[in-house]
């Protein structure tokens, strides 16, 4: 019962997880791919979470942690560089 | 019973951040998109983290996984909130069905400072020329 859960729970993800790599592939703007990306990052948060109670190894949730921190770092580091870069798409 | 609500916390994550991966797919445009993202995606990944501090049990990891949902709940808002600011400046076209664009013409297109309600941005009368498309504007 419980490894049915555990099963359902990692299938889950692991469609999502090809739904924002679609995403991320069609685009159509950079802004979309980076959102895509940011789920992305937060899809692996909820994979090491799994993984954690799957394998019982509790170190796994530092990753997590950093993860999500340096997901946030990059998404504010995309959003400056469209926003300051001048790129225009109706121009 | 620990297992039971473990399952349940784990699975019902799961399934939310299955949401947040479908509205990205379907939704027509980028604000809507990030509006299923940001909020499922957030909740999803909160659930699991309760999920494994719950099946773990110990204090340790209970405060990690309480930081990581801090981490989440605090970044998710400011990310989003740079993201779609920086979209909307790029000229991301809206959905071809938005009833109301309240910013439209009050953002100065050079400086990006926004006006009040009743002084327009100085420069291009402050117009800024928008269009609105549905989900298949082609590639610039």
């Amino acid at each position: 019962m419980f490894d049915y859960a555990i099963f359902v729970a990692y299938a889950l993800l692991s469609l999502a997880l090809v739904l924002s790599f679609v995403r991320l592939v069609l685009g159509p703007s950079l802004p979309d791919r980076v959102v895509a990306l940011e789920l992305l990052a937060s899809l692996t948060v909820g994979f090491i979470g799994v993984a954690v109670v799957s394998t019982g190894r509790s170190a796994f949730l530092d990753v997590a942690m950093v993860l999500a921190l340096t997901a946030f770092l990059a998404a504010i580091a995309f959003a400056r560089y469209l926003e300051k870069g001048g790129h225009r798409l109706n121009d | 019973m620990i297992e039971i609500l473990t399952a349940v916390f784990l699975v019902a994550g799961a399934g939310f951040m299955l949401i947040a991966a479908l509205g990205l797919l379907r939704m027509p445009d980028l604000l809507t998109r990030m509006h299923a993202t940001t909020k499922a995606g957030v909740l999803g990944a909160g659930l699991i983290m309760v999920g494994a501090a719950i099946f773990i049990g110990q204090l340790t990891v209970v405060v990690k996984a309480v930081a990581v949902i801090a981490f989440l709940i605090l970044t998710a808002p400011v990310a989003a909130h740079a993201i779609g600011r920086a979209g909307y400046f790029m000229g991301v076209p809206l959905w071809s069905q938005t009833h109301t664009d309240e910013l439209e013409g009050r953002y100065d297109p050079e400086t990006h400072i926004l006006a009040s309600s009743s002084e327009k941005p100085s420069g291009n009368d402050g117009q800024v020329p928008r269009e609105t498309s549905g989900s298949d504007r082609q590639e610039p």
